[in-house]
């Protein structure tokens, strides 16, 4: 890399953390627990937007994988979603009425409070709907990853977004508060992901999956990104470019070996096809506070109304991490 | 008779008092040594947990950072207080506070009774050492280190560089050869005295304190200088990883810390209460004689470093992107390509598939869709025939339908109607198979009945697109292997080619082995390897041999014969 393209770098990841400063002011906090945030605590960072059923599961997973506490962004909900937030003893939330798309998708926003809570912590930024699996998350908890990624001076996780959907139409089988959304999409595509460079910011670019096969199979380039960095030991310098997809500096991007090897990776399993997507889909297509002018949500509605049914042959059903690293859809590196 | 322990702690101190409680409770005298960066109130509160216990003592502080002098000091200023504190001491244990006791300890103590001149220490000479990072091996002992490795890796290693260059050379102290071994061991009270006490010790501190990683090589080096007799080898479980940290074990290893016979094991997750819970309370847990024998452990680990350096053959995923050369197998099998014959042969698909049993495809780039077999629309790893879908990675499509079918060999067509995008990435990987006949792609025209003047067309277009591919058959750097006939040729006598296109694919080997060829007896093998270890030589080569043959069983009975009825 060139002094030049690490200039440009430079100047862009300045013009984030300025951005993200800026866009503070748009939050209001509605609960602020952060004074009870201790050192060495691991955090998660989320934003939501009417997720009331999912939130309970959601909270209930991580807890139990050994996250310490919460900050949520709440994007302007209206299903008594920040009620519930505001009265779990380990979440901080925030509320803003502002644009999702102005903010680069949350991403400023969720950058603003990386900035001032999570500096020096191990920082988890994934979405309700997506749950993270890293290897032998069955038998150790979180911190032992954490403690180990630390030990090998390790400061990003690559955990590639898996999407999980039902066999048979997606709105069959009705989703409760609190039920484990693996019980109803618990199938994946195990083998169609394209791979590809991105130079600039050096980090890979996965397409592929259930939504690239049915959703984009005739425009596969405006498929989804698939790859994300979401577990950062972070430092307030640090900064998400676009979701989670890749960050600055560049360096945390290098979560893959060019050189044979296999590191060690995790998986964020998407549960968005549950029976509350298609109504969701809908409203976001009209709010289009979603990326490339919610081309994907577009493509969603069309084929959703003829056939919502994402199940193949040869789709896969979920068992657990190992069948992941089998198939080669993440490992264990030199974790053992 | 007694074994002392010098324990090092630096963090997790609740843990460190759990396990210096228990090598008390067995009669063990425990002297500890808390690092300097450990602040003062912690050091106290952790002091006063332990003052209920007579044996336990506290030695001073040192600053001890990975690499430097300070855990050497340490070492010295524990063991000496050990030795003149505790006289009935014979053996010292150097262990940390990371370290767990899988075995009882009372077994420790009777391991080593029974030998009661041998010191326990991994001691190599420099050159037969594999586990060097940084490629500093000898010159650990000739260079000199004033920046951190750690915090400084810039300076440390221009100045290495720089040293390098012009040539400079420290001089190693006379009557010492530089060895080098695991940090963890465990001396006779003669040996170590004798270390402590040498009138020459100034000499050799100075020395060492300017050696890079000197807790690795001061004692492994001195042994060597007094030792009656050394065994090279560390009662400690301690495997390292390809960057030379420690492997770490947690509760799942449970289990195979329990088989391993080993008598301490490090490092353990300070979290894993499983572990300590399982080690520190139930003391009939394993109750056997045997030597330690990590061999379960070891391969477990060292799969571990094979897997983060080399990988899974032909797998292209989020941590594994190996550049160009660098993927240790482009794709994960072998698989065939025929171009031609399809064209030649009207039922050449079903023909193939029963001449070989592998999964024959149609034209899997062809322009409508790809031509899986039995013309699925979708196939393993919910692989879709979209054109486009394929056409947007071709090398990705390809490398992922290999991946999805690891363990059956694939077949297909390709033909200069198909995209090409593919051809340099099969022209180099050694896994395909080519066979081409020149010209086929004429057959279809051939036999359609089109205009004329269309057919000129195409014909011409094919022609040429064939040609460029022939050209890249015809490079230098092809790995596939390759045959290629004119269709002319071909036809003259089809079955003799077929035959050996089909004799490749199949492999099968004429008979199954009846019989192997006499291996020689390996009995004492183990104990050979670990003489050459006990003589500094460290032979790594050959992967883990237990000392002893594992053929004797726990108790001493002979196996029981299985019965074949």
């Amino acid at each position: 890399m060139g002094a030049w393209q690490s200039y440009r770098l430079r100047l862009k990841r300045r013009r984030f953390l300025i951005r993200c400063i800026r866009k503070r002011r748009e939050l209001r906090p509605v609960t602020n627990r952060t004074k009870r945030i201790k050192p060495g605590d691991i955090l998660l960072f989320s934003t939501q937007r009417n997720e009331a059923v999912r939130l309970p599961y959601f909270l209930k997973y991580y807890r139990d994988m050994g996250v310490n506490h919460f900050l949520i962004v709440d994007n302007d909900s209206t299903d008594g979603s920040v009620d519930y937030l505001a009265e779990q003893s380990d979440v901080s939330l925030w509320t803003t009425p502002r644009s999702y798309k102005r903010s680069r998708f949350g991403v400023d926003w969720l950058n603003w409070l990386q900035m001032r809570y999570a500096h020096g912590h191990w920082s988890l930024v994934v979405d309700p709907d997506e749950f993270f699996v890293y290897p032998f998350c069955d038998t150790r908890p979180l911190r032992a990853l954490t403690d180990w990624l630390d030990a090998s001076s390790i400061k990003s996780l690559s955990a590639m977004l898996l999407d999980m959907y039902p066999k048979g139409r997606i709105d069959a089988q009705p989703y409760k508060a609190g039920q484990d959304p693996l019980e109803i999409a618990n199938w994946f595509d195990s083998g169609n992901y394209t791979i590809q460079k991105n130079n600039f910011f050096g980090n890979l670019w996965i397409q592929g999956g259930p939504r690239s096969r049915v959703f984009f199979k005739d425009m596969p380039e405006r498929a989804p990104a698939l790859n994300k960095v979401p577990l950062v030991k972070w430092d307030r310098r640090y900064a998400y470019v676009s979701s989670t997809h890749m960050l600055l500096p560049r360096g945390l991007n290098q979560v893959y070996d060019e050189w044979g090897g296999e590191k060690a990776s995790g998986a964020l399993l998407h549960t968005k096809f549950l029976d509350t997507f298609t109504v969701k889909a809908m409203e976001e297509l009209k709010r289009k506070q979603h990326y490339a002018a919610s081309v994907e949500y577009q493509a969603y509605a069309t084929h959703l109304k003829q056939d919502p049914d994402l199940w193949c042959k040869w789709s896969e059903k979920y068992i657990n991490w190992r069948q992941l690293e089998i198939l080669g859809l993440m490992s264990k590196g030199n974790w053992a | 008779m007694s074994v002392g322990i010098v324990m090092l702690v630096h963090t997790a101190l609740g843990r460190a008092e759990q396990v210096a409680r228990h090598w008390h409770a067995a009669g063990c005298p425990v002297v500890i040594h808390v690092d300097a960066s450990v602040p003062v109130k912690t050091h106290d509160a952790f002091a006063s947990a332990l003052s209920d216990l007579p044996d336990v003592t506290f030695c001073r502080r040192y600053r001890c950072e990975w690499g430097t002098w300070g855990i050497v000091a340490a070492t010295q200023d524990a063991s000496q207080l050990m030795l003149s504190r505790f006289p009935e001491v014979t053996h010292v244990y150097l262990a940390s506070g990371s370290c767990l006791p899988l075995r009882p300890v009372q077994e420790l103590i009777d391991y080593l009774k029974a030998r009661p001149r041998t010191d326990f220490i991994e001691s190599a000479t420099t050159a037969d050492v594999p586990w060097t990072v940084g490629g500093l091996d000898h010159e650990r002992f000739t260079l000199r280190f004033p920046f951190s490795w750690r915090k400084h890796r810039y300076l440390f290693d221009k100045y290495v560089e720089f040293q390098r260059k012009v040539g400079f050379k420290r001089r190693i102290p006379e009557g010492i050869v530089p060895h080098m071994g695991s940090q963890w061991w465990c001396l006779t009270r003669r040996t170590l005295s004798a270390i402590l006490q040498d009138p020459r010790r100034p000499v050799y501190d100075r020395y060492f304190k300017r050696v890079w990683i000197p807790d690795e090589c001061y004692f492994q080096t001195l042994a060597r200088k007094y030792a009656i007799n050394i065994e090279s080898r560390s009662l400690t479980l301690s495997k390292f990883d390809f960057q030379g940290k420690p492997h770490i074990f947690y509760d799942d290893h449970l289990q195979l810390l329990r088989r391993s016979d080993c008598f301490v094991a490090r490092k353990i997750w300070a979290h894993a209460d499983r572990l300590y819970q399982a080690f520190l309370t139930d003391s009939e847990g394993a109750m056997s004689r045997t030597e330690p024998n990590p061999g379960k452990i070891d391969r477990i680990f060292s799969k571990a470093v094979e897997r983060r350096t080399r990988g899974r053959p032909g797998l292209y995923m989020q941590s594994r992107f190996p550049n160009e050369g660098w993927e240790n197998g482009k794709t994960a099998g072998q698989y065939s390509v025929f171009q031609g014959f399809a064209e030649l042969f009207e039922n050449f698909e079903p023909w193939l598939t029963r001449a070989t049993g592998t999964r024959v495809h149609g034209h899997l780039f062809a322009p409508e869709r790809a031509e899986f077999a039995d013309r699925q629309t979708v196939v393993s790893g919910a692989l879709s025939d979209s054109p486009v879908l394929r056409d947007y990675n071709p090398k990705s499509f390809l490398g992922n339908l290999i991946w999805n079918t690891r363990g059956e060999r694939q077949c297909f067509s390709l033909g200069p109607r198909d995209n090409q995008a593919i051809n340099w990435d099969i022209a180099k990987d050694p896994n395909a198979q080519i066979s081409v006949i020149s010209g086929a792609w004429a057959v279809p025209l051939f036999q359609s009945n089109r205009d004329f003047a269309d057919i000129r067309k195409e014909a011409a277009l094919l022609q040429k697109i064939e040609s460029d591919f022939l050209d890249v058959l015809h490079s230098p750097y092809v790995k596939a292997r390759i045959r290629i006939w004119t269709m002319a040729e071909f036809i003259e006598s089809p079955m003799e080619p077929l035959q050996t296109i089909i004799d490749e694919i199949t492999q099968k080997s004429a008979r199954r082995l009846s019989e192997a060829p006499h291996m020689a007896d390996l009995s004492g093998f183990g104990q050979f390897l670990q003489n050459l270890k006990n003589q500094g030589m460290h032979p790594h080569l050959m992967g883990d041999f237990p000392v002893t043959q594992d053929t004797t069983p726990r108790d001493g009975r002979p196996p029981k014969p299985y019965l074949v009825r």
